[in-house]
């Protein structure tokens, strides 16, 4: 079709905004992170802090944001009620913490909170994926074939349905995380400041992702998940049961996400009803980054994002004077979210499904 | 035929069905009990003395499974009472067991509402002693439900139509009450029809009897039938008439409900404008924007800086002269975040806005835009948009009532003009679908920025009226949930109508603004009302034609689908 002189002059303006915006993108983190740097005010003690804290949030995120990649390629839908998921985790660990802490184990001895902190993951990873196959079942099975707005509300809808069945149910206050004092003592190494904690999230994010990672890539039924997100009615052919390959999707990302609320609350020793809106947000964020449908993406994306978050405030807008910036870390994820889109919409390491080369 | 036949009465005798459909209303019992529901209702009164909120949550739970299961289905009355009295037991059972459970362990480390007080509701008072009265009572319900539902139809229609204007009158009688009692002739029939919240006895009583007789009257006379009976051109005179009321009514609404009432239109007012603004992003173009507050925030700021007269204000402007700018810069702001994210695919975008939305509260709130915006004590002293004496006729939220309908009036016809347009015609195609569309020679971004646009610049409007009702405006009243409500508004109203967007703020915003007691129970109806609304009529209450029609062939096409592959095995056996 011809286009319009109005049409192209618009089109212009759009390049010339874009553009702007990344050049302006660009010269704030480099302009800051060198104004920063160069002013000297901050030691290696405080900017390992950051990268360790950026750490541990980053492996929570990535391993919320396995459940958000993982539904997205096999439904193309995204799973609102994610991040609810995630925070039932949290409360699910919280009522083993508080049993096991009556019982005097929590602090009895290092293997007592270990094997302690083991049981609170296993419980949250099986409350959350009861409620993630509930709400799959009553929210999202019945429109798997409607336009993709319509399951997209549905799961706006669970995930308010879930925020206030655990406010009305718990109550809108903030429970507080019984202590294990072992979980924070520090970690005798000299050059960082390291507590217990952040080693038990990051070896068990790990261990978990890779324990994914095997499944996805190794077992049959990964190997079902793989053939259904590629082609949901060819893998059907092929005399895969669909109904169970998305349903173990469910079941599997929500017992990361479970996971991922004890260590959450193991670091924040706190949860309540909204605890898991914004985590939530983050780790869709982080999907994207790394490439939606891409397991090793999500990964990678929310180490990323973690570090992005918690680094970054300082880094860049310390230099340019900016009060307070870290009341402003929200804002730098949401906006590494809009830069992905910008720049890369299909992520750092592109758009995959379940870690298979598309063809 | 005879195959389908002999499918249908086995399903309505089928005691497994029935005992399913028992759990599934027990479950819900044990859930409106567990969540609170039962007794944060239990002070307030449906009818004074009789039956409380609480107690009517439990006999609907119960009323619910005994209609969905006979629906439809032709059985003898007796059978039907005990279909309904074994539903209703089993419903009943599930919160009995609660009463003993919670009587015999401490459930309230973890479940806040297993207390004495849920105790006593469901037992009325008489602690564990009194365990059989919700099966026994929920058993009576179940059976009288079933009952009705079997019953002639001269008898069921005026006994369901009385029930329900209890419940309604019963629910509003708080709104109802201060008009009446506004008047000296009206005040005594106030008083002794309504309490401060729910029906009197009389009332009730009232109430029943002229439903019914209503009903027999337009039995008896005919009344329905004669209004089909007019003769088109008769009916064409009828039209204006009732128009020029329902536009009277509107005018009157703030003037008739008293202050608080007026307060409460008000915002629906507000909640319309602003829904009729996304309506052109969301229900014309099929953009869903959860960032609706970014420009609300942007428009209501705008205006305080321009014309506050305390600290942060920058000009002292009056408020109209500063509406324009807070549209106009609204729209940019649209424009601004709109450029980098409408490239990218339809379901990104409602998270990428939600970030907006985030954006523009944080920073609203934070340090860095403290000395503009003034963080979170935010900026007072916005002036109203009329001066007038505080007992004039457009004193108060009354004013902004009509300054947001007058506004509602003006984004709708631009939304009619628009959807007409060639530009609106655009958007409809990008709703259909976006390749297509461009195959179609629609230049995307430029149609959906437009779209996105002149919804940022309504809810820009939004904004500003909101910061004149309120006189000042704070990081704290820009939260994500007024985007929430302003989308849920017109999911549930019907995504592309006007009328639907009129009917979901009613149902959204006003109706919990009365219940105002209850709001911590607000979201929760709103997941439900998303997920239902989803499932079962996904175009929303009153929704556009094009809209019905497109999600109505589509669940016809599925449902004849389904339908194929049962009906074969049947023909088979057949």
């Amino acid at each position: 079709m011809r286009t319009t002189a109005v049409e192209r002059i618009t089109e212009i303006a759009i390049a010339a905004f874009l553009w702007a915006f990344r050049i302006a993108v660009v010269l704030i983190v480099v302009v800051g992170s060198f104004l920063t740097i160069s002013s000297g005010r901050y030691s290696w003690e405080t900017w390992s802090s950051l990268i360790v804290s950026g750490l541990t949030t980053g492996s929570i995120y990535a391993l919320i944001a396995l459940g958000y990649t993982m539904v997205y390629g096999i439904l193309r839908m995204i799973n609102f009620a994610h991040g609810e998921i995630f925070m039932g985790g949290a409360f699910a660990g919280y009522f083993v913490a508080t049993a096991l802490a009556g019982m005097g184990i929590l602090n009895s001895s290092p293997v007592a909170a270990v094997l302690a902190v083991l049981v609170m993951i296993v419980v949250a990873a099986a409350f959350s994926t009861a409620l993630a196959l509930l709400v799959e079942r009553i929210a999202y099975r019945p429109l798997r074939n409607a336009p993709r707005l319509v399951p997209l509300i549905s799961a706006i809808g669970a995930s308010f349905f879930l925020q206030y069945t655990f406010r009305g149910v718990l109550g809108p206050g903030i429970y507080v995380y019984p202590d294990v004092s072992i979980l924070n003592q520090a970690v005798p190494i000299d050059f960082l400041r390291l507590r217990w904690v952040d080693v038990l999230v990051v070896v068990s994010a790990l261990a978990m992702m890779s324990g994914l990672y095997f499944f996805v890539m190794r077992t049959k039924l990964g190997t079902a998940i793989r053939a259904v997100s590629e082609d949901k009615s060819t893998a059907e052919l092929m005399g895969i049961d669909v109904n169970r390959a998305i349903v173990t999707t469910f079941a599997v990302g929500a017992a990361m996400a479970g996971a991922a609320g004890v260590l959450y609350a193991l670091m924040f020793r706190q949860v309540f009803f909204f605890t898991g809106f914004v985590p939530g947000i983050k780790a869709f964020t982080a999907a994207v980054l790394g490439g939606i449908g891409n397991v090793p993406g999500a990964m990678l994306g929310g180490l990323f994002l973690g570090q992005v978050e918690s680094v970054g405030p300082t880094l860049f807008l310390d230099g340019l004077n900016v009060p307070s910036p870290n009341q402003l870390k929200d804002v730098i994820a949401f906006t590494l979210l809009v830069l992905v889109l910008v720049f890369r919409p299909s992520g750092l390491l592109g758009e995959r499904v379940s870690g298979g080369q598309r063809a | 035929m005879t195959a389908s036949a002999a499918a249908q009465t086995p399903s309505a005798t089928d005691w497994r069905s029935v005992v399913r459909i028992g759990l599934l209303g027990g479950l819900v019992a044990l859930y409106l009990c567990l969540v609170g529901i039962v007794e944060v209702f239990q002070p307030r009164a449906l009818v004074t003395n009789i039956i409380t909120l609480g107690e009517t949550s439990m006999v609907l739970a119960a009323v619910a499974p005994v209609f969905l299961i006979l629906r439809g289905k032709q059985i003898e009355p007796r059978r039907a009472v005990a279909i309904g009295a074994v539903v209703g037991s089993i419903t009943g059972a599930f919160p009995a067991a609660l009463v003993i459970i919670s009587a015999s362990i401490n459930l309230r480390a973890m479940f806040l509402h297993a207390s004495p007080v849920t105790t006593d509701v469901l037992t009325f008072g008489l602690g564990v002693a009194g365990v059989w009265v919700p099966i026994i009572g929920l058993a009576a319900v179940g059976a009288l439900t079933g009952l009705l539902l079997t019953a002639r139809a001269d008898i069921q229609r005026p006994v369901t139509d009385a029930l329900l204007a209890l419940l309604l009158i019963g629910l509003f009688a708080g709104v109802l009450r201060p008009p009446l009692l506004a008047s000296t002739v009206t005040a005594g029939i106030g008083r002794l029809l309504l309490a401060d919240n729910g029906l009197t006895i009389i009332g009730a009583i009232v109430t029943v009897l002229v439903v019914v007789g209503g009903r027999i009257g337009i039995r008896r006379f005919g009344t329905r039938s004669r209004l089909d009976a007019l003769s088109p051109e008769r009916k064409r005179a009828v039209r204006p008439v009732s128009l020029i009321a329902l536009i009277l009514l509107v005018l009157w609404l703030p003037h008739g409900v008293g202050p608080f009432f007026a307060q409460v239109v008000a915002v629906v007012a507000l909640y319309v404008l602003m829904g009729l603004g996304l309506n052109i992003t969301l229900g014309l173009a099929g953009l869903l924007d959860l960032g609706f507050v970014a420009f609300f925030a942007v428009g209501a700021y705008t205006v305080g800086l321009l014309t506050s007269t305390a600290e942060y204000g920058i000009a002292q402007w009056p408020f109209w002269a500063a509406v324009p700018f807070a549209v106009i810069i609204a729209m940019m702001f649209g424009a601004f975040f709109g450029l980098p994210i409408l490239g990218i695919r339809g379901d990104y975008l409602a998270i990428a806005t939600l970030g907006f939305g985030e954006i523009i509260r944080i920073l609203a709130g934070s340090d860095l835009m403290k000395g503009l915006l003034g963080g979170p004590r935010g900026i007072i002293n916005i002036p109203k948009p009329i001066e007038v004496a505080p007992d004039s006729l457009l004193a108060g939220p009354v004013q902004i009532y009509y300054i947001a309908l007058v506004a509602a009036v003006i984004v709708a016809l631009v939304a009619i003009r628009l959807r007409a347009s060639r530009i609106g015609r655009a958007w409809i195609a990008i709703r259909e679908d976006e390749d297509v569309a461009e195959a179609l020679g629609i230049n995307l971004v430029q149609t959906k920025l437009l779209a996105y646009m002149i919804g940022a610049a309504f809810a820009g409007l939004g904004g500003a009226i909101f910061a004149g009702l309120l006189g000042s405006i704070f990081a704290s009243s820009v939260t994500l949930f007024v985007s929430i409500n302003v989308a849920s508004l017109i999911i549930i109203g019907g995504m592309g109508s006007i009328p639907g967007v009129v009917v979901g703020a009613i149902f959204l915003i006003g109706i919990p603004e009365l219940f105002r007691e209850f709001s911590e129970y607000r979201f929760l109806f709103y997941g439900v009302a998303l997920i239902a609304m989803m499932r079962f009529r996904p175009e929303g209450l009153l929704p556009s034609k094009i809209i019905r029609r497109d999600l109505h062939a589509m669940h016809e096409e599925l449902e004849s689908n389904s339908l194929d592959d049962e009906r074969s095995p049947a023909g088979v056996a057949g």
